[in-house]
């Protein structure tokens, strides 16, 4: 598993092909997200109130914010991925020209972690302009939001590895995304829940994500960066390097 | 008898040996006999499934600038033989080198300088024609001037021009196949791997495939094709290997394998009639040796004209044909449906 740039060739297949869909990706990257912040935004808002000093709106804007990065490198490396391994058999054709699956791999990864941070991006502004973020510190939530993209992009080509149709990648959000969606501090704060819910949320990455974001999107500072941090990289190093085991397992034999 | 003749006549191709000449005497000329290094060289090659031998100690050497070809029946280990070349099947034992870099170990190295057309077309049904060229070129780092020249080349070579923007799924099968073997050859490789690069086509696309495959050849690429079919295999291939069962079974130009292993002239005979007729004639074995498939015989002789005579004196329709690949390769591997 050399460490090679060639991973890029990859990135910019990917990046070509979305190139050529250009409005119809920007308006998926802005449309469900935009109607989720709107809709609970206002629905629940109403209902909430503020949270603390901070109005529903605020809070939720970050925790969606996150969760669009999660859902949209889920997305790419499980399904459009399993379409360019399967379906389009795209990876053998690269496989025929000198790259491995490692380059693969990680360059489909890393396409994953560039589509999460282009739609998590995309509600950002949406936030910003219906003044839902406090100050140009938020610019610091874009490279944490890369990160998070880069480690579910990762989790989901591990799924995409032994997958061995497109009805596999259900148990995964069923037993994975969802919960985790609505156990790390997405639509309510974490302190509403009993103690053990809240020590398994933080032994999953997107509660994290949203530790390190919300802050920062409120005028604040976060702590515990480099704690946060490290638990969302040991989830992506860790699926980068399972995935890449067994993916090659499955095309090189 | 006359007429028999001629068309056993027409049917030998001259072309195949000046043609097989050719490479070797480019690498060496007359006068000063160099030794000639294989480009692919295979040593005792051993892959595994589940316990059974896909490859079975496979010995080969690829000389530089040859047609080789793989000849076997489906699951005969072909497949699996050129993707072990390639490095995409890592061996279980023996030895490869392709041009001059071991494998598995140095494969991406050695893939920088192959051209691969796979068995299915795997085109990239996101992109245009010009597009699949494009992006393709740049999984091997091409770039600018390069890129651009060698791509409107290759439009050209597949016969693609006033289709650049096409997407994929407009393409005929014939088509499709062209741009694959356009797109191996965008690294201008030294070697080409075509897996049944012809296998589905209708006669004009195969013929179009053949002639483009020999203006590599005369270029001085090296190609290593896998087929079934022996008219491909004879009209291309300077040697061929005919593999069973993960075996190499027999190894030598086609002209050399029929002479080694069939009489010249074959009888075929069919139906009802036929059947009685041979039955009749009692042994024939000093004429000729008989084999029977259903109700088709055919008959392998190297002296065939008591057997005609009689043949036509009973009025009973026959073909007389020159010995054939195909008989080679159903005398080697057997008569039974391979599945």
């Amino acid at each position: 598993m050399s460490p090679s740039l060639r991973f890029v060739h990859v990135w910019r297949r990917n990046l070509r092909v979305w190139r050529k869909i250009l409005i119809p990706s920007i308006l998926g990257n802005f449309g469900e997200p935009v109607l989720y912040l709107l809709a609970f935004g206002y629905g629940f808002g109403m209902l909430v109130g503020d949270l603390g000093d901070m109005p529903y709106m605020v809070f939720l804007a970050s925790g969606i914010i996150c969760s669009s990065a999660m859902f949209t490198a889920s997305f790419e490396g499980m399904y459009s991925a399993y379409t360019r391994m399967e379906v389009q058999q795209t990876w053998s054709a690269m496989l025929g020209a000198p790259l491995t699956v490692a380059d693969i791999v990680f360059g489909e990864v890393a396409w994953a972690a560039t589509k999460g941070l282009m739609s998590a991006g995309a509600i950002l502004v949406v936030a910003a302009v219906l003044g839902l973020v406090a100050d140009a510190r938020a610019l610091l939530a874009l490279p944490v939001l890369l990160v998070t993209g880069f480690t579910f992009g990762a989790c989901a080509m591990v799924v995409t590895a032994f997958s061995k149709s497109y009805d596999f990648f259900l148990y995964y959000f069923t037993l994975a995304i969802t919960p985790m969606l609505l156990l790390s501090g997405v639509f309510f704060p974490l302190e509403q829940f009993p103690a053990p819910v809240q020590t398994l949320a933080y032994l999953l990455p997107l509660a994290h994500s949203v530790e390190l974001v919300r802050p920062l999107l409120t005028g604040g500072i976060p702590t515990q960066v480099l704690l946060h941090l490290a638990v969302i990289a040991v989830y992506g190093v860790a699926g980068l390097m399972i995935a890449t085991i067994f993916i090659r397992r499955r095309l090189v034999r | 008898m006359t007429r028999d003749l001629r068309a056993f006549q027409t049917q030998s191709r001259p072309g195949t040996m000046t043609r097989f000449g050719q490479p070797l005497a480019r690498q060496m000329p007359e006068s000063q006999p160099i030794p000639v290094t294989p480009l692919v060289s295979a040593r005792g090659l051993i892959k595994q499934y589940d316990g059974r031998l896909v490859v079975d100690h496979v010995n080969l050497d690829v000389m530089p600038g040859e047609c080789f070809g793989l000849l076997g029946p489906n699951g005969a280990g072909k497949t699996t033989t050129l993707r072990m070349l390639l490095g995409l099947t890592p061996p279980d034992g023996g030895e490869l080198t392709v041009l001059g870099e071991p494998i598995p170990a140095r494969a991406r190295e050695a893939r920088t300088r192959i051209g691969v057309v796979p068995q299915f077309d795997n085109l990239d049904p996101d992109f245009t024609v010009r597009e699949n060229l494009t992006t393709y070129a740049s999984y091997f780092g091409l770039r600018g001037e390069t890129l651009s020249r060698r791509v409107e080349e290759l439009i050209e070579f597949a016969n693609l021009r006033g289709r650049e923007s096409v997407p994929i799924q407009a393409l005929s099968g014939g088509m499709k196949r062209r741009l694959t073997l356009a797109r191996a050859l965008i690294n201008a490789p030294e070697l080409v791997v075509l897996d049944e690069p012809t296998t589905g086509l209708d006669p004009q696309a195969r013929h179009h495939i053949w002639q483009r495959l020999r203006m590599l050849l005369s270029r001085g690429t090296t190609l290593i094709i896998t087929t079934h079919y022996m008219e491909e295999a004879e009209r291309l291939c300077d040697r061929l290997a005919i593999i069973d069962q993960g075996r190499v079974v027999a190894c030598d130009t086609p002209r050399a394998l029929i002479r080694a292993h069939i009489e010249p002239h074959v009888l075929e005979l069919s139906g009802h009639a036929a059947t009685v007729w041979l039955d009749a004639q009692g042994n024939v074995s000093d004429i000729a040796r008989l084999h029977r498939v259903g109700d088709a015989s055919l008959l392998y002789s190297h002296d065939p004209r008591p057997l005609l005579d009689r043949l036509d004196s009973d009025g009973l329709r026959y073909l007389h044909r020159p010995a054939n690949l195909e008989d080679v390769f159903l005398k080697l591997t057997g008569h039974d449906l391979r599945d």
